[in-house]
């Protein structure tokens, strides 16, 4: 514990949070709040800045097998990428296909249907005295690893209709044939989706349920002695009054279609075939796999295009909301 | 949600009236509670399979395991010893104990440098601290893993896994952390500042102990986070033997891709701290995952 020179204290003393004020910080103290925080920076620099640089300049390059830079392509990857590799961007065939329309699918299908049912439910749930309950089964998958999500689904989506639930009802109830639910390449993308929707809607509910209460009762309570119907409570107040929390929420979720990983890698490992590969499962096959750094590096760099805007809308409404100076 | 319920209550007080708001409510529960149950039916499905004996479930879907009481424990027997999930299972807490307390402690360093204590150019790295937070993990792969491999082998060992999930849970821990402190009262801390308290003394005496469920919730943010993580253990953890559950269970699947036995059991064990987490610091947890809802 140091000692350290206190300046003269004045009547009243400035925010420390806003840094600036008429209480003097001697040199001293300022060198101390750099102490603070260094070791931080020092982490952060070494295993997540520079590593986004060396990414950002083998995507320029043919990697080696040591991850060097072998040989300078210029923007040959990501040429060959969106327009000469199948497997990432099919658009010679109607539906189109590869990782990045399958990513498309992701984030049309999972985001949309994770908010419709969370808010659903969020709305709904609030007018129920076991609302806690509810929530709490559909919050329990939040809690399991993708990895337990996926061997979870695999059960589910088992083709055996003696073994997988679905294929129970869609067989044994329903006298259909059992499908292989992730053995068909048009199926295999839905199926993962609804998958990883299951385990992220609890999540939205939670978020919206709490936003709903923070509504003013009386709003809701005058409109409906109005006469308003539910139904217009909910487009004209509701919804209006849960933007914020939405697109909080959406962001969230367009965060992780973007990465989402794990489960594909547990459940199809991309397949069958390529069929079922997003981007950043395209990212890992070809730099751990097929042995091409470089390409992969292209790929994570596309990632990292893809959620720049959502970075700079953090770092803007963060800085409008006056937190930071 | 209180004072809609109780000024529902008010408007509904004759029995005709409440018999008709029943009928009319019947749909919404119906609604409600059929979406719970169907929520739960894959995680119980999975449940009651680890517990059956294999024959019983190659021949009959896990519901009849409902009616046929035939329960054993032997799946999980075989799965903690045979195929390792015993030893991988220590190995995910090896994982996850250090690489929830080195972020919490380098993230409330910095946190209370970036709330309390002002220094040059601190709301400029603090906004690159909040744009780093969603960086995808892709971007480092590659590079960590070469660094990693040139210095010592921590790859080899569980430094490598140790630093990588430090470094990636740290501006969560800062943004959150930091958020927390400011909101701690001016006067007392400016109160210890007169006194002659050193910065690191209030840190330690006021802002941590102020500050608990902050701190709570981002440790099992990350804990969970940690212990749920498959991509970053399978690049940064060479070593089988010292690989955790969730990168063990997908060479399980492979091996025994049908053997709902062992795999139901593993996926249970994986699953068993999580929940065990959940339900009994269910607050923080919930907190946690809505302040963490900036980053992933």
């Amino acid at each position: 514990m140091s000692t350290q020179p206190l300046t003269t204290p004045v009547a009243a003393p400035a925010p420390p949070s806003e840094g600036r004020g008429p209480r003097a910080w001697s040199r001293f103290e300022r060198l101390q709040g750099m102490l603070f925080v260094l070791p931080a920076l020092i982490v952060l620099a070494i295993f997540l800045i520079y590593p986004a640089y060396y990414t950002i300049r083998l995507a320029f390059y043919e990697g080696d097998f040591h991850f060097g830079f072998a040989h300078y392509l210029g923007i040959d990857n990501f040429k060959q990428l969106l327009t000469n590799d199948h497997d990432f961007l099919d658009l010679t065939k109607f539906p189109p296909g590869g990782a990045l329309i399958n990513n498309l699918r992701w984030v049309i299908f999972y985001i949309s249907i994770s908010l419709i049912i969370g808010l659903g439910l969020a709305v709904l749930a609030v007018r129920v005295r076991y609302e806690r309950a509810v929530k709490t089964a559909l919050f329990v998958p939040m809690a399991i690893s993708a990895t337990a999500v996926g061997v979870i689904w695999l059960l589910v989506y088992n083709t055996d209709s003696n073994v997988g639930v679905l294929n129970a009802l869609w067989h044994g109830v329903l006298g259909q044939h059992s499908v292989s639910w992730l053995g068909n390449p048009g199926i295999v993308n839905y199926a993962l989706i609804f998958a990883y929707i299951w385990a992220s809607v609890g999540f939205v509910m939670v978020v919206l349920s709490a936003a709903i209460k923070g509504i003013p009762a009386e709003i809701m309570e005058a409109a409906r002695v109005d006469g308003a119907g539910e139904w217009n409570i909910f487009r004209r107040i509701m919804l209006p009054m849960l933007s914020l929390p939405l697109s909080v929420v959406t962001i969230w979720l367009f965060i992780n279609v973007i990465k989402v990983f794990d489960i594909i890698y547990v459940m199809t490992t991309g397949g069958p075939g390529t069929s079922s590969r997003v981007i950043a499962f395209t990212m890992y096959e070809e730099t751990f796999h097929n042995g091409r750094p470089g390409y992969g590096a292209a790929v994570a760099v596309i990632m990292l295009v893809l959620i720049a805007p959502v970075m700079v809308l953090n770092v803007r409404r963060f800085r409008t909301e006056k937190v930071v100076a | 949600m209180a004072t809609v319920d109780s000024a529902v209550q008010i408007r509904t007080q004759t029995r005709s009236e409440r018999l008709v708001r029943l009928l009319t409510r019947t749909p919404l529960h119906i609604a409600l509670v059929g979406i719970a149950l169907l929520w739960l039916v894959p995680t119980v499905g999975l449940a009651l399979t680890s517990f059956r004996k294999p024959p019983a479930i190659a021949s009959s879907g896990w519901w009849h395991s409902l009616t046929q009481w035939d329960w054993t424990l032997h799946n999980y027997d075989s799965v903690i010893t045979a195929t390792g999930m015993g030893h991988a299972w220590v190995n995910s807490v090896i994982i996850t104990v250090p690489a929830t307390i080195l972020p919490l402690t380098l993230g409330a360093l910095a946190a209370f440098g970036f709330a309390w204590v002002p220094f040059p150019f601190r709301d400029t790295l603090f906004l690159l601290i909040v744009a780093l937070m969603i960086v995808p993990i892709q971007t480092s792969l590659v590079p960590l893993l070469k660094l990693f491999a040139n210095h010592g082998h921590l790859n080899q060992h569980y430094y490598g896994i140790w630093l990588a999930h430090t470094a990636f849970g740290l501006p969560l821990a800062v943004f959150l952390l930091r958020n927390f402190f400011v909101t701690l009262p001016k006067d007392l801390i400016e109160a210890a500042r007169i006194d002659g308290a050193s910065n690191l003394a209030i840190f330690r005496r006021i802002v941590v102990p102020l500050s608990v469920p902050a701190l709570a919730s981002f440790a099992i943010f990350q804990f969970l986070w940690v212990w749920n993580d498959l991509l970053m253990a399978l690049i940064f953890v060479s070593d089988p033997s010292k690989q955790p559950m969730t990168v063990r269970i997908p060479y399980l699947l492979s091996t025994y891709g049908q053997e709902y036995n062992l795999l139901a059991a593993a996926a249970f064990l994986l699953m068993i701290l999580p929940l065990v987490v959940f339900f009994s610091l269910q607050r923080y947890f919930v907190q946690g995952l809505l302040a963490g809802s900036v980053k992933t």
